[in-house]
């Protein structure tokens, strides 16, 4: 490894660090959903392992909860993921045209909203893949394990506790909306519309899944939006 | 249950990675087409905006702190409040709630 790549792969780490004692306390919350629905502490995982995603995770245990039929697994994943389409795309401009594809493969393995964000929040024109390897080094143990000790150690805690850590995940997904809406009125908009929508869906239509009103609403709205405000310059 | 969770993760899995590494892989330009980049863009927060609300407010053993917390979790992060800070406070303020309901 050159003195570059190593430099690189300390920075990632130290950024990572951070990043991944927060998955920690989150995946550790949401294994106590994955044990509430029956998976046991490897699935649990496995699954984090190779999902590193709170809100697409989320949206697997509400098919697995409710047996629903296993392309409804892959519409809500990729529903509850499209982000992540244009994080690795957003990506792809990052790398020098001679990154060798293993390097694009290992990055795209673990694209977070997290490590999207301190990625390209790197100064220079070119990512050095090792970086992104450091913050995974940090972040994918404390998503994985933290989510398998949830399966664990859930059920030993007491209510008081489970409930408590029940809206950790929320609180995670608040800061990934609510500091977009109030820099960008169109964002702001749309996320008061979806919380309203999704209020009077789950109220009126209450036999619809939490799953296809998610992929529903999100269609309808962002759909709307992208008609009615199509973004026209680079946003990230 | 008839099906099996196995296969549920196998593919929410393959589905995931599909997604994440696809892109950095096969876009070497600028994505140009206006719809679906609008598109792309809005989804991250509708979508995580649906799943929040109102399932914060049923996920704990009381709606009123449920409520509490989502109000608490709003400012936190309108202020610039970290993933890691906002995911704590809502917790304590569940869990402080719940001492006196």
């Amino acid at each position: 490894m050159t003195n570059e790549n190593r430099q690189a792969l300390m920075q990632g780490f130290r950024d990572g660090t951070p990043i991944g004692l927060g998955y920690f306390v989150v995946a550790f919350s949401l294994g106590i959903i994955a044990k509430t629905i029956g998976l046991t502490p490897l699935q649990g995982f496995v699954l984090s392992l190779l999902n590193n995603a709170s809100a697409g995770e989320f949206a697997a245990f509400s098919v697995i909860s409710a047996d629903s039929p296993y392309f409804e697994m892959v519409l809500i994943t990729l529903i509850a993921n499209a982000r992540y389409v244009l994080m690795s795309a957003v990506l792809s401009q990052k790398f020098s045209p001679d990154t060798p594809l293993y390097h694009r493969i290992f990055v795209g393995f673990d694209v977070t909203d997290e490590i999207f964000g301190i990625s390209v929040a790197r100064n220079g024109r070119w990512l050095n893949p090792f970086y992104n390897y450091g913050a995974m080094l940090a972040a994918l143990p404390g998503w994985s394990i933290g989510t398998a000790l949830g399966i664990i150690m859930g059920n030993i805690l007491p209510e008081a506790v489970v409930s408590a850590l029940s809206v950790a995940l929320y609180g995670m997904f608040l800061v990934v909306i609510i500091p977009k809406a109030k820099q960008d009125k169109i964002i702001g908009g749309a996320v008061i519309i979806s919380f309203l929508a999704s209020y009077l869906a789950q109220t009126f239509f209450p036999e619809i899944s939490a799953g296809n009103r998610t992929i529903i609403l999100t269609v309808l709205i962002a759909g709307a939006a992208a008609i009615i405000y199509p973004v026209k310059e680079k946003t990230t | 249950m008839t099906h099996d969770i196995n296969v549920y993760i196998l593919i929410a899995s393959a589905v995931t990675l599909a997604l994440k590494i696809l892109p950095l892989v096969l876009i070497r330009g600028e994505i140009k087409n206006v719809m679906i980049k609008s598109f792309l863009h809005y989804v991250p927060y509708v979508t995580l905006a649906v799943m929040t609300f109102p399932a914060m407010i049923y996920a704990t053993q009381s709606e009123i702190s449920g409520v509490l917390a989502l109000i608490a979790g709003l400012f936190a992060a309108w202020f610039g409040g970290s993933m890691f800070q906002v995911a704590l406070l809502c917790c304590a303020v569940v869990f402080i709630a719940e001492l006196f309901i």
